[in-house]
């Protein structure tokens, strides 16, 4: 393999990281009495292509290495990191962070074993180990197929974005455990023109997989469907204002349940009782219909860890079982503070940050309707089928999301689309308002990144085709 | 010039000079270095202290036609040696764009300090964890005991930056930048009817630490804003004038900047791509972007090819007079360069803006509301609703009712929604409650009518 994708923490290496260095480097940490201290080791290498008007127009590459300490106190933490892996360096920063702790105690004995577990991604070809020309070439067909589908197509950008980032992760309880994380994310963007009318159109995918991906979502057929998306957009009329019968298409759509339901669940506000689902635990604040979990183990998914940035295997969270509240996403520390085990979700942007409970892929479970049936059970009403983003507000539930292809719903049938438009509504309130669930369970094809306090990390979402009786569509014409 | 800034020439030369010897025509190299102090407290207590410094070196080469970019925190030779590599196998990927290539040494300065922006303060370091912990609890105290209705915190945060970029370009010119930034936020929370909590929040943010507003002022004011939103609700659907305070104006105008950089325009994703020259807004509408401010959050002398900074009006009178363009932009679209390319620490070029002024009006933001029979003052957004190709716009809003001139009952769960050709030309007051916390530096304005989603 490539020199610069060699771990350069495992023996032989630069920087060899093993248990024992990590025992004294915690010890350090634990110098001023901290109760807990972990070590966040990451060597990260992600490049980027970029295919415009018909040429390779930028390659990128960008190494990341560093080491981050984080030493508790209560509920109190210190944090340093060091982008220098010499020992004086490393030394320096686990003292730094230390000082959030200034009584002295005794550091009791860390004995550190490797952990092991189930891989949930294949390292063995990741995408930058292999050559450039094989990436410009799926580039080259996404653009050529995007050019010769419709000569309204104008513009056509093509994207290729890939990770790998390995980590070593130890921490004062006794975990010593690495992980290999692969990352790959294509996407296809058009502007087509048809008289004085512009739109775009996108489509994207990927996960932590090699260039594999591509055998099941070619490089054409997220051309087709970007095209597909920015003609169906040139006759958009103006979207209604108004509260509506919504349906949501399976897929997608899961970023609804990320916004609505995922953040309010992340225990660090519940653990705050800043989050409006603070001390709900058993209590209905969805439909009957709706289980939501979060489920780090989907081979592959953008979403899916190993392990968490603390070390542990993640567990399946039930969020919500039959519209009760059921629990809440856990770091270490949030589960100290409820009395549980941790669920696996701290995770971090990288070693220059903290590590937060966050989510790995959020999905609202199938149900037993026909979707066929659940369009055409609509009298008037919107049809959301794609999605640019949206945001939410934890202490009191509002969320936005913003449809980028949608649809009327008249008498059962989807008729005319319509211009962008966001979403608005209150979580719980929403929640309660889903009366109709599909059979048809789609996950995101991996496009989403997730960001909280200014960290983004890569989540999946998915869902089945919804209906919501009544939501605010944030549309122009009354 | 201070000592790190050499270090960094010193550093970006090497780099330069490796990759020269390696084979690039051209070689940019952009050395970064940089250190931070962040405290937070919650509810009292310290929450959170954070200290580290972070650096960075970030390369560009060319051969021909062909460019390759790449960016490494590892700054050791072995780590240095594999970015020229990387540098050089990317750039031979690459292919010919008949419009790369790096400024016209014509056009790019020396380098001299020809104005003091002052945009160092040197005690900014000298805040150590303690002093920073004080500020931060000084701030929340304040906001937590305003009203017993706030019975939760999301706390208080003091952040301390401070550090130093130097561009080296292929024939050794080099421009080197030294910066510091303080801020203060402070986010309480109050307990609404249904179990909501309403979040409020306001910060101080300055590059010296004589321009912050006190600890006890942030936190007030963040209670203020927190407690009025107490009881907000949906409002009826309908057309209605819209105010937006500086917090939100400022997100309006920056949409606006956006589609006007030179990578919105050449790649078509901008609306208004094909007005310069035209009228596009209402003529109260002047915006200029300035990186030469004195302490400016974006000032700088030079721009990330090295083209001496200046002010650019960018609509006057409503008339679109100027994109903002780097040299590579400027080329596609047939233009010369406004010596707005901003160089990412990775390396990267685009056009960007820097500080962004918005010509105040007269009247204040009271008259200004009392001027609106029946409105809405719009404090805060949420979400991503905006197409920047087609302009249409659809964001989550929140804020208050304007009754008879007056603010009245707090609003949220709403939207607003209006295409940005029109809402620029339905531009009908402009106040003059400059907001300078931020590098768009922005009064509110009234938009004389636009959709609202609601009940």
């Amino acid at each position: 393999m490539d020199t610069r994708l060699k771990s350069p923490f495992m023996s032989g290496a630069r920087y060899v990281i093993d248990e024992c260095f990590a025992e004294r480097l915690l010890a350090e940490a634990l110098s001023r009495g901290g109760d807990y201290a972990d070590l966040f080791f990451e060597y990260a290498i992600s490049g980027g292509f970029g295919f415009e008007d018909g040429i390779l127009r930028s390659s990128s590459r960008s190494v990341s290495l560093g080491l981050g300490v984080r030493v508790m106190k209560g509920d109190a933490t210190g944090y340093a990191y060091t982008e220098e892996l010499d020992e004086r360096a490393m030394f320096e920063t686990a003292r730094i962070a230390a000082q959030i702790a200034s009584d002295g105690g005794n550091t009791p004995p860390i004995n550190l074993a490797e952990a092991t577990y189930e891989a949930r991604y294949d390292v063995r070809t990741p995408t930058l180990a292999l050559p450039g020309e094989e990436k410009r070439e799926l580039l080259r067909r996404a653009d050529e197929r995007a050019r010769q589908l419709d000569p309204r197509v104008k513009k056509v950008s093509v994207s290729l974005a890939e990770e790998l980032r390995e980590l070593v992760i130890a921490t004062s309880d006794g975990i010593f455990a690495r992980d290999r994380q692969p990352l790959v994310r294509f996407g296809v963007h058009v502007i087509v023109e048809e008289g004085n009318k512009r739109q775009s159109g996108n489509s994207g995918g990927g996960g932590r997989f090699g260039l594999e991906y591509f055998d099941e979502h070619s490089p054409e057929s997220h051309a087709e469907e970007a095209v597909r998306h920015a003609l169906a957009m040139l006759d958009a009329r103006e979207a209604p204002a108004g509260n509506f019968e919504v349906v949501l298409a399976a897929g997608d759509s899961g970023i609804l349940l990320h916004e609505a339901v995922g953040h309010g669940l992340e225990a660090d506000f519940n653990r705050k009782k800043t989050s409006h689902y603070s001390g709900k635990i058993g209590e209905k604040v969805a439909s009957e219909l709706c289980t939501v979990v979060d489920d780090a183990s989907i081979p592959g998914s953008r979403g899916s860890i190993n392990i968490d940035d603390e070390g542990r295997v993640p567990t399946r969270a039930t969020l919500i079982e039959g519209g009760k509240l059921a629990g809440y996403m856990q770091d270490r520390h949030s589960a100290a503070h409820f009395g549980v085990a941790s669920t696996g979700n701290a995770r971090r942007e990288d070693f220059r940050s903290a590590p937060m409970p966050r989510m790995t892929n959020t999905y609202l479970m199938p149900g037993q309707s026909d979707p066929d049936e659940i369009v055409s059970s609509v009298k008037y009403g919107i049809f959301a089928k794609k999605f640019g983003g949206g945001q939410v507000d934890i202490g009191n539930g509002d969320f936005v999301f913003n449809i980028t292809e949608g649809y009327l719903i008249e008498d059962g049938k989807i008729t005319a689309p319509l211009k962008g438009v966001n979403l608005i509504g209150n979580g719980p309130e929403v929640m309660k308002e889903v009366v109709m669930l599909g059979n048809d369970f789609a996950a995101s094809d991996g496009v989403w990144t997730c960001g909280k306090d200014g960290q983004s990390v890569p989540v999946g979402v998915g869902c089945p085709t919804v209906k919501i009786r009544s939501i605010t569509v944030g549309g122009t014409a009354l | 010039m201070s000592e790190l800034e050499n270090e960094l020439i010193e550093r970006a030369s090497r780099a330069v000079e490796q990759a020269r010897s390696k084979g690039a025509e051209v070689a940019e190299a952009v050395a970064s270095r940089s250190k931070h102090l962040s405290a937070s407290v919650r509810m009292g207590e310290p929450e959170h202290l954070e200290e580290a410094g972070s650096r960075g070196l970030g390369l560009r080469v060319m051969s021909g036609k062909k460019t390759g970019l790449v960016h490494t925190s590892d700054l050791s030779d072995e780590g240095i040696a594999l970015l020229v590599d990387d540098a050089l196998e990317l750039m031979r990927l690459g292919e010919d764009d008949p419009y790369a290539g790096p400024a016209d040494p014509e056009l790019v300065g020396d380098g001299s300090n020809y104005l003091d922006l002052d945009l160092y303060d040197s005690k900014i370091d000298s805040i150590d964890g303690e002093a920073a912990f004080k500020a931060a609890l000084a701030g929340e105290e304040a906001a937590r005991s305003v009203d017993p209705r706030i019975e939760n915190s999301d706390g208080a945060t003091f952040t301390r930056v401070s550090g130093a970029r130097a561009l080296v370009l292929s024939d050794g010119r080099a421009f080197s930048s030294l910066g510091s930034f303080a801020s203060l936020v402070v986010r309480p929370i109050a307990l609404d009817e249904g179990d909501k909590r309403r979040r409020g929040f306001y910060h101080t943010a300055a590059r010296h630490l004589s321009d912050l507003e006190a600890p006890e002022a942030v936190g007030r004011e963040a209670a203020r804003r927190t407690i009025a939103n107490l009881g907000a609700e949906k409002i009826p659907s309908g057309e209605l004038p819209i105010v937006f305070d500086p917090d939100v104006a400022r997100s309006m105008i920056g949409l606006v900047v956006g589609v006007l950089l030179g990578g919105s325009v050449y790649r078509g994703q901008s609306f208004l791509a094909d007005r310069l020259g035209e009228t596009i807004a209402d003529s109260r509408l002047h915006l200029v972007d300035d990186p030469l401010v004195i302490r400016g959050h974006a000032s700088r002398l030079y721009d990330g090819e090295g083209l001496r900074s200046r002010a650019n009006t960018i609509i006057r009178d409503g008339v679109l007079e100027s994109f903002l363009l780097d040299s590579y932009s400027a080329r596609r679209l047939g233009m010369e360069s406004t010596a707005s390319a901003s160089r990412g620490g990775s390396g990267g070029l685009a056009a960007s803006s820097t500080n962004v002024l918005v010509r105040p009006g007269e009247m204040s933001l009271d008259e200004l509301l009392r001027d609106t029979h029946e409105g809405l003052y719009v404090t805060q957004m949420m979400g991503f609703g905006f197409n920047s190709v087609t302009g249409d716009f659809s964001r989550g809003a929140s804020g208050f009712r304007i009754d008879n001139g007056e603010l009245g009952r707090p609003v949220s769960e709403i939207t607003i929604s209006l295409n940005l050709n029109e809402l620029l030309n339905r531009i009908d007051a402009i106040a003059n409650n400059v907001d300078r916390r931020s590098s768009i530096l922005t009064p509110s304005f009234r938009v004389a009518s636009m959709t609202v989603a609601g009940s």
